[in-house]
């Protein structure tokens, strides 16, 4: 029930913004958001966008994924 | 934070499985230097689903148990709250309207499913606003919104309030049971029926009130956690760094999930939370009174709580009590991590997804249905059970 969808904004329109979830174009109330902007990634929970997300942060962690992969393949 | 993408091809390494391999590598050395079992409690129930789905169980060492906890909002829902919201969406003029998951919850007596195959108005939206869009079609008629959901969902049944009364939306009422996480975790840990090694925490939840809401309760009872993402790889990442926490005798809150929660979480949220809605006591189906764990309208918004448009103590002095035949089903254990779905004697047997006894089996979320759903592929290779159709 948790579960939050990630989509891309494309718009935005007073207290909604649409976005695309694969391919999909949504309504989604953006009050709990309001400084979302075109073009960022965020999620959507029950018709409202919940958070932004940050690219830098999932970089990040794709970072610690690569490494966990180097790691494993020089321990083999 | 600018509008740079992360590209598809991320999303994917998110569940790539050569990485998958390598994180699992990592679990197994550190699982052996601990030399003990633990024990990690996935809280949510959106976790309790990808677990099943990318089979991680078998990609982690025997030693390393991955135990349902009582995050799915619809398992948790106390069975008083169901017959009496079911008695309200009896009364006449009234519409009610639910997320899909509550639709086959068994009440003692009925599930909404029945009472709309029974002719009453019972519709599934997927947001409060279609329950608004409703209200706003039919203003002859009072429009009930069942309000269940955690921490993720409760800003947004706000958010829909709030543009209730801005658009002066007067036939429009919620019944509130909503739960929140960390009594919860102080609940179980206060009296463990399982010792605890562990804890993945709520990635979603956390969005909203942010990693550090769960630093009492962390500090409080020692225990290692760690706030996950939902893909394959991100679990397996969190089990890594508890498993890192554990053999280094720390406890802390971590977060794995850094792309969407932070510690302060989404103030925004938290403030539309705060607006309308005050902790009080509530009741978990399975578990029982927690302190603190749910949430009432303020009462300055007490016209918006569906019990108060009715004569809610006289409709409540009819509602039958409990039938026994529940008390076979293990969800309330399911629930704490005390036992495993497959565990319940009922399991798979008299209860399956197409007619379930339990909550557990009801919901998508459900513990049971994600068993019944992923994790039979052996029994179901040996050819004794009937394949679970989506
Ligand atoms: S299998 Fe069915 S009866 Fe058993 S615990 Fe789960 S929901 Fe209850």
């Amino acid at each position: 029930m948790c579960l939050a969808v990630p989509a891309k904004v494309v718009a935005i329109d007073g207290a909604f913004a649409k976005v695309d979830v694969e391919g999909n174009i949504r309504e989604a109330g953006i009050r709990l958001v309001p400084d979302v902007k075109v073009g960022d990634y965020v999620l959507v929970h029950a018709g409202f966008v919940v958070e932004i997300v940050d690219p830098q942060a999932a970089e990040e962690t794709l970072a610690i994924f690569r490494e966990a992969l180097k790691a494993e393949e020089g321990a083999i | 934070m600018n509008g740079q993408a992360p590209n598809v091809a991320a999303t994917q390494a998110f569940s790539d499985r050569a990485v998958a391999q390598a994180l699992a590598a990592r679990i197994a050395r550190r699982a052996a230097e601990i030399g003990r079992p633990v024990n990690l409690m996935e809280v949510c129930g959106t976790h309790t689903v990808a677990i099943s789905r990318f089979g991680l169980r078998s990609l982690l060492p025997p030693s390393v148990r991955l135990l349902s906890g009582p995050g799915c909002p619809v398992c948790v829902t106390d069975q008083g709250d169901i017959d009496l919201f079911l008695a309200l969406a009896r009364q006449p003029g009234v519409i009610t309207t639910t997320f899909g998951d509550m639709m086959r919850v068994p009440g003692s007596e009925t599930t909404l499913a029945t009472e709309k195959a029974a002719g009453r108005d019972v519709r599934v939206v997927y947001s409060p606003l279609n329950a608004l869009q409703v209200a706003k079609a039919n203003p002859g008629r009072l429009v009930l919104f069942y309000a269940v959901g955690f921490e993720t969902t409760a800003p947004m049944v706000a958010a829909a309030l709030e543009m209730a009364l801005e658009q002066g939306l007067t036939n429009f009422a919620i019944y509130p049971v909503h739960k929140t996480v960390p009594p919860a975790l102080a609940a179980l840990l206060a009296a463990p029926a399982v010792k605890l090694d562990g804890f993945i925490l709520p990635g979603h939840v956390s969005t909203v009130i942010g990693a550090g809401a769960y630093a009492p309760v962390v500090e409080r009872f020692h225990i290692p956690s760690v706030i996950s993402g939902f893909e394959g790889n991100d679990i397996l990442l969190a089990v890594d760094m508890l498993l890192a926490q554990i053999a280094a005798g720390e406890a802390k809150v971590e977060i794995e999930y850094r792309r969407v929660v932070t510690w302060e979480g989404n103030r925004t949220a938290q403030e539309m939370l705060d607006r309308f809605f005050v902790p009080v006591g509530a009741k978990w189906r399975g578990i029982g009174m927690i302190p603190g764990s749910g949430l009432e309208l303020r009462p300055e918004y007490a016209r918006l709580d569906a019990r108060n448009r009715f004569d809610t103590p006289a409709l409540a002095a009819q509602l039958p009590p409990p039938p026994p035949k529940l008390a076979a089903c293990s969800c309330g254990e399911v629930l704490q991590g005390i036992k495993l779905p497959t565990e319940c004697l009922l399991f798979g047997k008299t209860c399956t997804p197409v007619s379930p006894v339990g909550p557990c089996m009801v919901s998508n979320e459900g513990s049971c249905a994600a068993y019944y759903r992923y994790e039979r592929r052996p029994r179901l290779a040996e050819g004794g059970v009937e394949p679970w159709v989506n």
